[in-house]
């Protein structure tokens, strides 16, 4: 399984979120063409609420101990649902039909 | 002096302690630039610590707070947190605050 994948598994495994995302950034950095060393994560769940940041940080690092070893940077952005809501409007709203099926 | 205790004195001595890859002026890592800038930006002094050049705190570090990567903000001797909260805490405004109240 590559990193993304890992990351990915782990934090659905231990943190039960409602909104992820895994982005390798590793084309970004100075680092050999077959690295897999830097990503972006976003984690939306119910066991941020009422934790301050640095205690989410916490709970995505220790989900996250043995990656950690591995990988070089790991952004992170976590929210509960609540903040999640208000910051995306909640999600975004499919195209309306515009009668393609029909041709 | 036991790396530990080193730690423990820089954080406890200095109100405001950053510990980064590079320097504010020569960062060497685009999150311990950032996490800088945001604190640069309070236009008040802090302190720092280049890891790449203390390589007995870049290893021990992360045991010091439980804390994995770096950088690490530290504010009244208690670790604050990486670049994407301190960010967060400038951007609510919350980061001034402290840095002013820890320097007063």
């Amino acid at each position: 399984m590559n990193m993304q994948s890992e990351i990915e598994k782990k934090l659905q495994t231990d943190l039960d979120p409602v909104h992820i995302e895994v982005i390798n950034e590793t084309h970004m950095h100075n680092v050999p063409e077959d690295a897999d060393s830097h990503f972006k994560v976003t984690v939306v769940s119910e066991r941020f609420n009422d934790l301050p940041l640095i205690k989410q940080h916490r709970l995505v690092n220790a989900a996250l101990s043995d990656e950690l070893k591995q990988i070089h940077a790991l952004a992170l952005h976590t929210y509960t649902p609540d903040q999640w809501f208000e910051r995306t409007g909640g999600v975004p709203q499919s195209p309306p039909c515009r009668g393609g099926s029909n041709i | 002096m036991e790396v530990l205790e080193r730690i423990k004195q820089q954080v406890d001595e200095n109100p405001v302690i950053l510990y980064m890859k590079g320097t504010p002026k020569m960062p060497m890592c685009g999150f311990s630039s950032r996490t800088a800038e945001a604190l640069q930006s309070c236009g008040k002094e802090f302190a720092y610590v280049n890891v790449l050049a203390d390589p007995e705190i870049f290893e021990n570090l992360p045991r010091f707070a439980d804390w994995p990567t770096f950088p690490q903000l530290y504010v009244n001797g208690e670790l604050v947190g990486g670049c994407d909260i301190t960010l967060e805490l400038k951007e609510k405004g919350e980061l001034q605050k402290m840095v002013d109240e820890a320097t007063a």
